[in-house]
């Protein structure tokens, strides 16, 4: 990664270029997110740090925007990656997408530094255009949303063109047909209105659609883009998966937005409706995960047969990553979600710490795994290497960071517990049973492991950004 | 595989074409849905009463609901908590009308998004965890006449006693855990009141649950919080 950093110039694809472009910034976000989350968590601590110069709202917007663009980032990248070996044409635009790269990065790097030195404004329209629009996850300003959706415009017709000149793959197929609905969905969190109700139930349909619907069918697409390459799975049966998966992601995921209509104002109808086709979300999340490794295992066993001896994988962190993708997904947005996705248990759960558990080993399961493992990609391609093996950084990266976030997620899940039944159940929510339960030893122990667990996710992430930068050329070096 | 029609279940076009109904079945439910949904949750331009018999189907009372007294009361009927609307109640002193209540909610709503409230509170359960939820802030006894909130600020009514603590809450700390200094003016806090009372006054399905608890345990002599 390091000397793409510095040359910027790959012997192979101009494609692929870009997508290492989209990589770098992908990796500096992810740190940039993990220092704000641990100011977030060290303020449950320390109410006192940095109070009233970077509040908590200032920290964890930071945290959480960082969050979804480093991922948005890394999935442009990986779409980017992806196109020219799939289509096998090199990509139509490239030199516009670098410039809708820089223009978006610049855009993104304005708005992180309004969030941390204007922090709010007046109320007036004049903030929500300019400062912060002030709804979860979508803070972002409204130029900065218009400015999004031209940028990602020229990425969507970027692949698509690329898409129509050259070889059209079932891979390809889905993922053209899901960036449209996910780079459409956006457009739902663009307006404002003075109904709260109304408010939150467009907010889901950017937030609900896209992590259960929308980033899930991309995910599927880039394991099995990935399968071909690291392992040599067969693209028939991988093109099948695909579609079993679209049908059953989408056939539940969709109407499993019902699970967030349970208490916001809108009608009792969706109790069923979000009960029933969420209880069918983590289905497909299984099938993922069983799929993985028996491709893996089959064409190792199919290896073996003919006779050879080691690995069928030519890279070994990247297939370490998606393995932990296929696994954490189940685990945290399967499992994780559906124990707080029924209307009866939803009631005491919704909004307490024990969301913000399924929040992180979803998102850290489902997503930031499969980008680490497309990065890893993208650095045994920069230096053409034939076969990444793990190195002991990225042994080390990967088990802190994971062992961080399962951490940090059971001691959220256990903070969660106890709100729920001293707080909501015991003592009925409000201003001074939310205070009674923040208090209780249990608590706060609660949220000292998870300021602990989430200095070992940052120590994991040093051990992983330390790998990205010299295992290509240590590969490489080997191979001569 | 796909070109010798082996079995359906092995055909790649079998499993394209089913995806395709699926999602778009689903999505279109979703519309449908939505569309009766989206009816449900408007805002009346007033708050038609239920007082004269009438249930209003509305689940979002109008913005004038500031002017009328709103409760929280179990509903045999339903299994759980309902806001109830009673009689008029002055709000600031006065009574609003369509338009002046329209124009402060719209202050409101946008204050709570330009000051970032959703980053450490939740408003109906969604956003961050650090602080109380608002969805019934409005009614939570801590602010009612004897709560230890209205009574902090020297105030003697929920709105007056919630403006002037949104205005300078590092001054009223009532745990190690502050709210911080937001730049809330005069006008601007009123209009996040009212937002608020607003949004105590929406029909959440019994979200939160046992509300009616926490006003007990209150009136027993508070909860082990300081
Ligand atoms: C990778 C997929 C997923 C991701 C990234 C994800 C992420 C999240 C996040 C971040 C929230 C909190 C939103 C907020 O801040 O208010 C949330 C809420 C929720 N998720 Fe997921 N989720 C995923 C999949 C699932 C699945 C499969 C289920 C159910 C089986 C589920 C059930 C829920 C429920 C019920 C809530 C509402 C929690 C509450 O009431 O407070 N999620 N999810
Ligand atoms: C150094 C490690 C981390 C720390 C210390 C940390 C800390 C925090 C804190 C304090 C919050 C605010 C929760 C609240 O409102 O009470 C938060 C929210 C969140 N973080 Fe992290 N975090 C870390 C890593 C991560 C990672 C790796 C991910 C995902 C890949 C992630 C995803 C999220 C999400 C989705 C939320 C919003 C959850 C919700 O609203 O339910 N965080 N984090
Ligand atoms: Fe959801």
């Amino acid at each position: 990664m390091l000397t793409s950093i510095k040359t910027n110039k790959f012997e192979g694809s101009k494609t692929k270029e870009l997508a290492m472009m989209y990589f770098r910034v992908a990796i500096i976000l992810f740190g940039a997110q993990l220092l704000f989350g641990l100011v977030a968590a060290i303020q449950f601590l320390v109410p006192g740090f940095l109070f009233e110069l970077l509040d908590f709202s200032v920290a964890r917007t930071v945290h959480i925007n960082a969050l979804v663009v480093w991922m948005l980032y890394a999935m442009i990248g990986s779409v980017y990656f992806m196109l020219d070996d799939e289509t096998e044409v090199e990509g139509v635009g490239i030199g516009l997408g670098k410039l809708a790269f820089w223009i978006l990065t610049a855009a993104v790097t304005v708005v992180v530094l309004v969030y941390i030195l204007v922090q709010v404004g007046a109320g007036t329209e004049a903030s929500i255009w300019f400062i912060n629009e002030g709804r979860e996850y979508i803070e972002a300003p409204r130029w900065a949303d218009i400015g999004i959706v031209v940028v990602v415009l020229v990425f969507y017709w970027n692949v698509f063109a690329t898409y129509l000149k050259g070889k059209q793959t079932g891979i390809m197929t889905v993922m053209v047909a899901d960036l449209l609905a996910l780079a459409g969905l956006y457009m739902a969190g663009m307006f404002f209105t003075d109904n709260i109700s109304m408010d939150q139930f467009w907010w889901w349909w950017v937030i609900h659609l896209w992590v259960e619907a929308t980033w899930e069918v991309f995910v599927g697409t880039l394991a099995a883009f990935a399968l071909i390459k690291i392992i040599g799975a067969k693209r028939e049966i991988v093109e099948m998966w695909l579609w079993i998966e679209v049908l059953m992601l989408f056939g539940s995921g969709i109407l499993g937005m019902g699970h967030h209509y349970f208490w916001i104002g809108t009608p009792e109808y969706w109790w069923e409706i979000g009960a029933l086709f969420s209880a069918l979300e983590p289905v497909p999340l299984v099938a993922m995960f069983v799929h993985v490794l028996y491709d893996w295992g089959k064409e190792q066993g199919i290896a073996k047969a003919a006779g050879k001896t080691g690995s069928v994988m030519n890279n070994g962190p990247a297939m370490a990553w998606i393995v932990t993708n296929a696994f954490g997904n189940f685990l945290g947005a399967g499992i994780w979600g559906f124990f707080h996705t029924l209307p009866q248990v939803n009631i005491y759960t919704h909004g307490t710490q024990f969301t913000a558990a399924h929040g992180h080993l979803a998102f850290f399961g489902a997503y930031a795994t499969i980008l680490i493992g497309m990065m890893y990609m993208g650095v045994q391609y920069a230096y053409g290497i034939e076969r990444l093996r793990a190195t002991f950084k990225s042994k080390m990266g990967i088990f802190l960071i994971t062992f961080g976030v399962l951490g940090m997620g059971i001691a959220l899940t256990i903070a969660g517990y106890e709100q729920v039944l001293v707080e909501r159940a015991e003592l009925g929510g409000g201003w001074n049973a939310f205070f009674a339960a923040q208090e209780l030893p249990w608590y706060i122990q609660s949220m000292m492991w998870r300021a602990i667990m989430g200095v070992v996710t940052f120590v994991g992430f040093i051990y992983l950004v330390w790998d990205l930068l010299t295992i290509g050329a240590q590969a490489k070096k080997a191979q001569a | 595989m796909a070109n010798e029609n082996v079995s359906v279940w092995t055909s790649i076009p079998f499993w394209r074409r089913s995806a395709a109904w699926v999602t778009g079945f689903a999505t279109i439910l979703l519309i449908w849905l939505s569309f009766d949904t989206l009816g449900q949750i408007s805002m009346n331009e007033d708050i038609k009463m239920n007082i004269d018999g009438k249930e209003v189907n509305k689940r979002v009372p109008g913005p004038t609901v500031i002017n009328y007294k709103i409760g929280y009361a179990m509903s045999k009927e339903r299994g759980h908590e309902v806001p109830t609307i009673g009689e008029k109640q002055p709000f600031f002193g006065k009574e609003w009308s369509q338009k002046e209540a329209a124009d402060l909610l719209h202050l409101g709503k946008l204050t709570s998004q330009a000051k970032n409230c959703m980053n450490c509170h939740t408003l109906l359960g969604n956003g961050a965890y650090f602080a109380p939820d608002l969805t019934k802030a409005w009614l939570d006894p801590a602010w009612q006449n004897g709560g230890p909130l209205q009574g902090m600020t020297g105030k003697n009514t929920v709105e007056e006693a919630m403006a002037e603590f949104l205005q300078h809450p590092s001054q009223y700390p009532t745990h190690a855990r502050m709210m911080p200094d937001l730049g809330i003016t005069a006008d601007e806090a009123k209009g996040l009141v009212a937002f608020l009372k607003h949004m105590s006054s929406i029909d959440t399905n019994g979200f939160p649950r046992n509300f009616s608890k926490t006003v007990e345990q209150f009136k027993a002599g508070g909860t082990n919080a300081h």
